[in-house]
This record gives C-alpha cells, sequence and structure tokens, in this order.
C-alpha cells in the first residue's frame, strides 16, 4: 500500500505498524504523528496515511519544515487555505492576532496593511514586543510572522488605507478582515470593498471592549457577504478600554470565520 | 409602502431615501453599514437612493474598538 512519510511518497506493507515504518526511515523519531494526530508506534497504518515523524528538539532543514510544520494540520484542511489569500485591514489588536492564528493554520497568503507604528501602549493587547517599538506594525507583524512560519507569503503594506487605495491593495483577497479601531473607518472599508467586491465576503470586529463575560461575543451573519463578530455593543470609551482577553476572543472569531469561509462552511453554525 | 427594515415590516411614506430614513431613526451614517436588497451600498449613495414598496434595508450599527 502506499502511504506518505514527511510529506515524501513510501510504499508500506499491509498491516505495518506506524512503529515499523518509524524504525525503517527515521529510527531517532520520538514523535510519530498519522494524519494530524499523535499516533502509537502499535498504531496499524491504511493506505493513503499521511505519516509525520519528528525527532523533538531537532531543527529540520527548510525542505523538511514545511511537512513538519503541517504535521498537526487535519490533511483536508490544509490543503484548502494553503492556496488562500486572506486581506487584513489594520493589525493592532485584532488584526495582529488573526494573522498570527491564520499563518499558524497555514494560510498561504497574508495581505496585512496599516500607517501606525509600535507603541508601548499597544502591548496590552497587540501581538507586538517591546524590542519593536518604532517599527511599523507590518513590518513588526511581518517579521513575527516570518518566526512562527516561513512558509507563510506575508505583503506588508505600511499605509493609510482610504477609499482610493482599498480595491487595489485587497484586489486579490478573497476574503477580507476588518480589523480597524475606529467606527466610521470600519464602515468605510466595508462599504467600499463591498462596492467593488459585491461577491467577497468580509468579516469584521465590533464590539470587544471591556472586561465583559466572553460569552456574548458571538459571530453572526448581518449581511448577505458580511459577517459580524464580537458583542455587538461595546465600543471602547473612556472606563472602558480595550484589553486582551476579550479583544483575543473577538480576534479568533474573526479567524475562525476565515477558516471556515475558506472550507465553504457558515461561519456562524453548524447549518 | 412597506419596507422590511432588519428584518420586520416597516410603514414609511412613498419617495423617502435611506438617508432620510436614518436621519428620521437619529442614526449617523459614519456608524453604520446599510444593505439595500442585499447590495451593500456606500454613504455617498444613501442620499439618492429611493426606497421602494417591498424593499429590503439591514442597518448593521458598527462600534469601536481593536
Amino acid at each position: 500500500m502506499q502511504i506518505t512519510v514527511n510529506e515524501q511518497n513510501h510504499t508500506a506493507q499491509a498491516n505495518e505498524t506506524a512503529g515499523s515504518i518509524r524504525d525503517r526511515i527515521k529510527t531517532d523519531a520520538d514523535l510519530i504523528i498519522v494524519n494530524g494526530f499523535p499516533a502509537s508506534a502499535e498504531t496499524v497504518l491504511n493506505n493513503g496515511d499521511q505519516v509525520v515523524l519528528i525527532r523533538r528538539g531537532e531543527v529540520p532543514g527548510v525542505d523538511e519544515l514545511d511537512a513538519l510544520l503541517t504535521a498537526r494540520h487535519t490533511p483536508g484542511v490544509h490543503q484548502a487555505v494553503k492556496g488562500a489569500t486572506i486581506g487584513i485591514a489594520g493589525v493592532g489588536g485584532l488584526g495582529s492576532a488573526i494573522a498570527i492564528a491564520l499563518a499558524r493554520t497555514g494560510v498561504g497568503h497574508l495581505i496585512i496593511a496599516d500607517f501606525d507604528v509600535v507603541e508601548p501602549s499597544n502591548l496590552n493587547r497587540q501581538q507586538y514586543f517591546v524590542d519593536q517599538i518604532g517599527l511599523p506594525k507590518v513590518y513588526a507583524l511581518r517579521d513575527t510572522l516570518a518566526r512562527i512560519n516561513p512558509h507563510v507569503r506575508v505583503t506588508a503594506c505600511h499605509l493609510r488605507l482610504s477609499p482610493v487605495n482599498i480595491k487595489e491593495v485587497f484586489g486579490h483577497a478573497q476574503i477580507l478582515v476588518e480589523a480597524f479601531d475606529l467606527a466610521d473607518q470600519k464602515v468605510m472599508l466595508i462599504e467600499t470593498f463591498a462596492a467593488r467586491f459585491p461577491d467577497r465576503s468580509i468579516v469584521t470586529g465590533s464590539g470587544m471592549a471591556g472586561f465583559g463575560p466572553a460569552n456574548t461575543i458571538k459571530t453572526q451573519q448581518v449581511a448577505s457577504t458580511l459577517y459580524l463578530c464580537g458583542d455587538g455593543s461595546t465600543a471602547a470609551a473612556p472606563g472602558t478600554g480595550l484589553m486582551a482577553p476579550r479583544v483575543g476572543v473577538a480576534a479568533h472569531h474573526q479567524a475562525n470565520a476565515v477558516l471556515r469561509l475558506l472550507l465553504g462552511k457558515a461561519p456562524e453554525d453548524e447549518a | 409602502m412597506e419596507i422590511i427594515f432588519n428584518g420586520k415590516p416597516r410603514e414609511l411614506k412613498a419617495g423617502t431615501s435611506i438617508q432620510e430614513l436614518l436621519d428620521q431613526l437619529r442614526l449617523d451614517c459614519l456608524q453604520v453599514v446599510v444593505e439595500h436588497n442585499h447590495n451593500i451600498i456606500t454613504r455617498q449613495r444613501l442620499a439618492e437612493t429611493t426606497l421602494n414598496d417591498g424593499d429590503t434595508l439591514e442597518v448593521i450599527h458598527i462600534v469601536g474598538g481593536g
């Protein structure tokens, strides 16, 4: 029967175990992943199985890295996301976390756009580091994404998005993530992108300030092509600041909505 | 005439524009996304777009923070 081992095709005997494959191909591997899930050496393999053999702590060569990074992806999922291009408008609290989640998921191409630079006041919720203070956020985030997954292509646009440049910057984005801060800018982005690309989905964040219950943050379809993640009402205001936990919850609702759209599933429910 | 506004029937004077309806409802066009008959429209077109009997209108309020 045919299997793949670290993304290479191999012929295995019927009923051969994962441990037998390890002993033949990579004796020193101490972690065996079969079809995206850790497996014991006794696991009996089937035709078409995808086996990844990992030695913990070993830094792999560039060629092997992609196979190892994708070992924990559910096989059908990885195929669907690695060809995708996703636009992220704004890389503050929402956008930086969404970009990291999508890069870890293996989305092939991210277009990130923001005019801002990293400031100390960002570090309460945004995915930046003290040694990145003063850098444009899109370049700091591109560096971080490369450290997580060098196979994700990142197009970093250090500019202020406006009705004039949105269609150009995100022309190749099959889904747009709205991750701005100010309400009027969020609305401007949504209507500009929707007017130019009426069939493409937009995932927006609205209502994630403060420290109210995380359970009030939801994903809802609010228009034909618009999905809203948040509680829908809690604006950032004096006394109701933006904090890492709820911003992170909303950001990951947005990232999961993107993943579900890429997999052809409704973001808001199982139907 | 009657339109479907955020999923519910609503009586409206014939010839009302979307901008006039937003004004009546005291909704700031800079803070809402407007979907008219399943198309999101830009704020520049709110005043020139007149509502007709049977139209559907979704007005989504967006709040700041991110």
